[in-house]
């Protein structure tokens, strides 16, 4: 027993270690080799085997196989199989599934925890503590999305077969993420996990397979970046939902381009924790560890990015590395440690090569004294200091256990260098002012923000970032639109050919009534442009005489288009919804009392009947009502989040919206998607329609009248093929709208993955414009709008 | 005067010498004011303390035995009498069995309690009890528990039960002094009670159940350690709400920041509300994270309780014997 005195005498930890009896058995002590779970059976494929080891001691844990295009094509066609059966059993049917999988997450809890830790690397504790309970929770919670999903998602269906490709850092988080809702709202799903982590994924299929889970309804592919190639490519699937880095994201982006397949990606990230002097050092210490330190920094939404106010930086950092000193890293099975090992060698070595460079940038490169196991693949907590803003350490997502601190002087400061880039996943603030952290948080970019704390997560709030994070949210009824459209409608919709009226030149329509030759011009920042390239094209009419002409917009037109756009973003999201709301409704007056003129000018220029004319105008202004009134009405919501706080959801103005307009109803397209696009805070760049573009060009007058801020709204005109892939790739553009849905429209979709916009190809043609649906109306809405989620815990 | 009162709370025997004591600092008003505190970040830091790290087995042990030195052992009750706090010095003087210390492998002289903690009445009967040990008496002073006789007689009675022999003397503040803001008071307050426990040392207990919110409860324990405060304790255990492990963190935090500020080492007593070897457990643990190894000691963290040794001992036995044990196997304190 002198252990006990020794232990009495220095009050040491001593080893903690879970027991793994039992997820050993599971793994039969390393020897099983798994297969691929499709159509409810397990199958072997022709894939290569691989290993997946632990990272902590390099141990092997199991063998897996690599699925093949063949392996992916299986399970797609099991997924579509079984799509009819699961989407007719019904809410209330995938409900009890739901919860089944949900207890049954519980039931295994510790299989599961300590399978995920051995497999990734992270402490048992968080496994434990976070990972598992949190997946079980989204199960609860979507149990509950199915069960209302009827009544809360009236007009809409699932969108099919799902692909999901999850990362190693949660694994069955991840997989609960991206599971649990899509089965809720009626998919069925293919699901590749990652190739390290692969271990919790089969012993969930063991799960759902045990507790009668319909076959086909989930399966699983286990591979590498190839089965996920080949699972994003594959016809058969509706909707590709992917968790990992921005680069691969970017691929995906590419590879899906104008399949018409649904995507969403939840991608990297540098998120800011930026700590005022106003806050509770202590507490912000703390939840640096939280931040940076879980999962050993391998964490899409680490706040790695410290920024410290200057006046109490000194002091913060001092408080920070004693806390530092502190955190034990170790075999991820002890129970007392705070830091586990990192997934992989290459990883290892890719987190080593990014601290070399930081030093070789002249950042401080500081580690606790404490030595890290040697086998098995350890870091320490690292803290950099004093690095050029230029550093990759600085602008670059590391992914592992790396703080870079900066400092700011001002709140304005702190929100522009928050700001400073590409990302947008995550924020976290430190104040106990409460004024300053509510001023702060909606300036921030990002899809979440937290208030006092770091790293919170739940399943009824929605989880997704801004820019090169990613679009699409997880979790939350944000969440469940991922994985819905819009239920197919009976008739087709008018096309963009629909040649209504041609030919019939309406007799009531008026002749032209003015003689002077009129010269349209672009609208930009505010002013009427000429074309940078000085060209101009006809504008035929209805029997194809040329009725005017109309400024050919080029490549410059865009930039510049774009550039006051983003001039006037800051302002124009920062008006309250009463002031658009009044501007929306000066717009539908002035047009009301000029609505004559432009139902000739419709009939002139696309030869609709008078009838017909008239009812597009008045359609356009019934559209800005709807969208005035909708202004101050589009509220966010509270989420109901397991913590004593208050959780939220904000609804942000996307930013720049690039609108591209088809050929029908020109004048009711323009401004309705317009009116859509301002009623909730952005600014538009609008691409008049290619074959009708003057009436849109007329609009400017109305739109000129109407108190609409220089640079809000700008419109173009021109060849679509010639200005709209420039808006497409345009760095600076937040969304596209598409309502043309034709090949232009795929090329645009792969030029988006540059910087991530979100893009809207109205495939299903949503929008009728001359009798916009409530399902429509609430489509450009959500497409207007960015949950921003906000969580401030609070208590004395 | 009681004799050897220099070092009054006696280091278990690997324990480092006593550092200096406190001898407080000028009462500065902005630090006491500009005290920030985060309930939620508190809570949330409280609550993963004893998730992060797990103590089992020989560890365990050592953990607990360590607890049993840094015990306050106590009995603050009406109808306390001379054979009751016999009865408790008896288990001060030997607070585990001795078969069980020579099971673990630890000479029984080295595991006494830290100090022995009762009314006025009864120094000098305790005094009496431990006499030939290295157990002091401890006392509750100061119109405990709420403190509110006039500051004349609160005064007297500290400087009668250091008479008496107390060597450390639990003070109670006025806690409406802090619930005013009136910082200038309390600190002239807890001056006159060091000044008359002379070299006995003193626990300045904050009553943190009464004081509304965390932030109050730092501001306090500043303005006591500015006064000169020996140790801060949380509670005198008659309040509702006694001591939490929120409470103990703020505190903590609190005497880290004066150490930093000063050099000099305050001392924290958690009071009230500790029944369970894990309660323990968990103190320990956040007193060696938050303010470290040196703060594990009886000069500087004590442990006020009545019931917890008895729940220490049963794990104790359990460790030796690994059957589970039973309240009546271990002798009443």
């Amino acid at each position: 027993m002198t252990q006990v005195r020794e232990a009495f005498q220095t009050l040491e930890y001593g080893p903690a270690p879970e027991s793994e009896t039992l997820a050993d058995e599971w793994l039969h002590g390393g020897e099983r080799v798994f297969g691929h779970y499709i159509g409810g059976c397990w199958t072997d494929g022709e894939g290569a085997i691989h290993q997946t080891r632990c990272p902590g001691d390099g141990r092997l844990l199991a063998s897996f196989r690599y699925g093949t295009a063949d392996d992916i094509d299986q399970a797609v066609g099991a997924a579509t199989a079984a799509l009819p059966r699961w989407q007719a059993i019904g809410g209330h049917a995938r409900s009890r599934h739901l919860y089944r999988l949900a207890r049954q997450i519980q039931k295994r809890s510790r299989l599961f925890a300590v399978l995920e830790s051995v497999d990734n690397g992270k402490a048992i504790r968080e496994a434990r503590d976070l990972d598992i309970p949190l997946a079980a929770r989204h199960f609860y919670h979507h149990a509950g999305w199915a069960q209302l999903a009827a009544s809360e998602f009236a007009g809409y269906e699932p969108v099919g077969v799902v692909g999901q490709i999850i990362p190693w850092n949660f694994p069955l988080l991840m997989l609960s993420w991206k599971v649990a809702p899509a089965l809720a709202a009626g998919n069925t799903v293919v699901l590749k996990p990652a190739e390290y982590t692969p271990l919790s994924a089969l012993l969930f299929a063991e799960v759902a397979r045990e507790t009668g889970l319909p076959p086909g309804v989930l399966n699983i592919v286990t591979g590498d970046g190839a089965t996920g190639a080949a699972l994003t490519r594959h016809d058969g699937v509706a909707k590709i939902a992917f968790t990992g880095s921005t680069e691969v994201g970017r691929e995906i982006r590419r590879a899906t381009a104008g399949t018409g397949r649904h995507l969403s990606l939840e991608l990297g990230g540098k998120s800011p924790f930026v700590v005022f002097e106003s806050a509770d050092l202590d507490a912000a210490v703390e939840g640096i560890v939280d931040g940076v330190w879980l999962n050993q920094g391998q964490v899409c939404c680490a706040g790695s990015r410290l920024l410290v106010q200057e006046s109490v930086e000194e002091e913060m950092l001092d408080r920070l590395r004693a806390r530092m000193e502190r955190i034990r890293v170790g075999h991820p099975l002890d129970k007392s440690i705070d830091m586990g090992a990192i997934v992989d060698s290459t990883q290892k070595e890719r987190i080593e090569g990014f601290l070399a460079a930081g030093a070789e940038d002249g950042a401080t490169i500081w580690q606790p004294s404490a030595a890290v196991p040697e086998d098995g693949f350890f870091l320490p907590p690292t803290l950099c200091t004093g690095a050029p803003a230029s550093s990759t350490i600085v602008t670059d997502e590391i992914f592992g256990p790396v703080l870079v601190s900066l400092t700011f002087r001002t709140p304005a400061e702190a929100v522009a260098l928050a700001n400073d880039t590409r990302y947008g996943l995550a924020a976290s603030i430190w104040t106990e002012d409460l004024s300053l952290a509510l001023d702060v948080a909606p300036a921030v970019k990002a899809g979440t923000v937290w208030v006092n704390c770091t790293n919170l997560f739940d399943a009824a709030s929605g989880f997704g970032g801004y820019r090169e994070s990613g679009f699409g949210r997880e979790g939350g009824r944000e969440g469940m639109w991922e994985y819905l459209k819009p239920a197919s409608r009976e008739g087709p919709a008018p096309g963009p050919d629909s040649d209504e009226g041609t030919g019939a030149a309406s007799t009531t329509a008026r002749a032209p009534r003015d003689p002077i030759d009129r010269t349209r011009k672009l609208w930009i920042g505010g002013r009427q442009m000429r074309p940078d390239g000085g060209y101009s094209l006809p504008q035929l009419g209805a029997r194809g005489a040329p009725c005017g002409e109309v400024p050919r917009g080029n490549r410059k037109d865009v930039r510049n288009a774009v550039e006051a756009a983003a001039r006037a973003r800051a302002s124009w999201g920062a008006t309250t919804a009463y002031l658009r709301a009044q501007i929306l409704y000066f717009l539908a007056e002035n047009l009301s009392v000029r609505a004559e003129e432009f139902a000739a000018t419709l009939s002139r220029v696309t030869g609709a009947t008078a009838a017909a004319a008239v009812v597009e105008v008045d359609a356009a202004v019934q559209a800005v009502f709807t969208f005035a009134a909708w202004a101050d009405k589009y509220d966010g919501q509270v989420h109901s989040t397991p913590f004593r706080n208050v959780t939220f959801a904000m609804n942000e103005p996307v930013g720049t919206v690039a609108i591209r307009c088809g050929d029908a109803v020109p004048v009711a397209a323009t401004i309705a998607s317009l009116a859509a696009a301002l009623s909730q805070g952005n600014v538009a760049v609008v691409v008049a329609s290619e074959r009708y573009p003057l009436p849109a060009l007329d609009l400017v007058q109305i739109l000129e009248t109407s108190d609409i801020p220089p640079g809000t709204v700008n419109v173009l005109s021109g060849i679509h093929d010639e200005v709209f892939p420039t808006l497409a790739a345009h760095d600076d553009v937040d969304q596209l709208w598409d309502f043309v849905a034709d090949d232009l429209s795929g090329e645009a979709e792969r030029l988006s993955a540059g910087n991530l916009k979100r893009v809207w190809v109205d495939r299903e043609r949503v929008t009728d414009w001359l009798a916009l649906s409530d399902l429509a109306t609430a489509m450009l809405l959500r497409k207007g709008t960015r949950v921003k989620n906000i969580w401030v815990p609070y208590g004395v | 005067m009681a004799s050897n009162t220099t070092t009054p709370a006696r280091p278990a025997r690997e324990a480092p010498t006593s550092s200096l004591r406190n001898p407080g600092i000028p009462l500065d008003l902005d630090l006491v004011r500009e005290a920030r505190v985060n309930r939620a970040a508190a809570d949330h830091r409280a609550a993963t303390l004893t998730t992060r790290r797990s103590v089992k087995r020989a560890w365990q042990a050592g953990w607990l035995l360590r607890a049993v030195t840094l015990i306050d052992l106590t009995t603050l009750a009406g109808d306390d009498t001379g054979g009751r706090v016999r009865r408790l010095c008896g288990k001060a003087r030997r607070p585990v069995r001795g078969d069980i210390l020579r099971a673990l492998g630890v000479p029984p002289r080295d595991i006494t309690v830290a100090a022995a903690c009762v009314y006025h009445g009864l120094v000098p009967a305790a005094r009496e009890a431990l006499r030939g040990s290295r157990v002091p008496v401890a006392v509750v002073s100061t119109g405990f528990p709420a403190g509110l006789s006039p500051l004349r007689t609160r005064l007297i009675e500290i400087e009668e039960s250091v008479a008496a022999g107390a060597e450390e003397v639990d003070v109670v503040i006025t806690r409406g002094l802090v619930l005013e803001g009136d910082w200038e008071r309390l600190y002239d307050e807890v001056a006159a009670f060091r000044a008359a426990c002379g070299d006995a040392h003193i626990k300045v207990i904050l009553g943190t159940g009464e004081l509304g919110t965390l932030a109050n409860v730092k501001r306090a324990a500043i303005a006591a350690m500015m006064a000169g405060a020996d140790f801060v304790k949380t509670s005198t255990g008659k309040e509702t709400v006694n001591a939490t492990l929120p409470v103990g963190l703020v505190l903590a935090r609190a005497i880290r920041d004066y150490h930093r500020s000063t050099g000099i080492r305050v001392g924290l007593k958690a009071a009230g509300g500790l029944k369970t070897a894990k309660d323990a457990l968990a103190w320990l643990i956040l007193v060696k994270e938050e303010l470290g190894d040196r703060w594990l000691h009886p000069d500087l963290f004590r442990i006020g309780a009545s019931s917890l040794l008895a729940d220490i001992e049963r794990q104790l036995e359990h460790h030796v014997t690994g059957r589970y044990s039973a309240f009546h196997r271990h002798p009443l304190g």
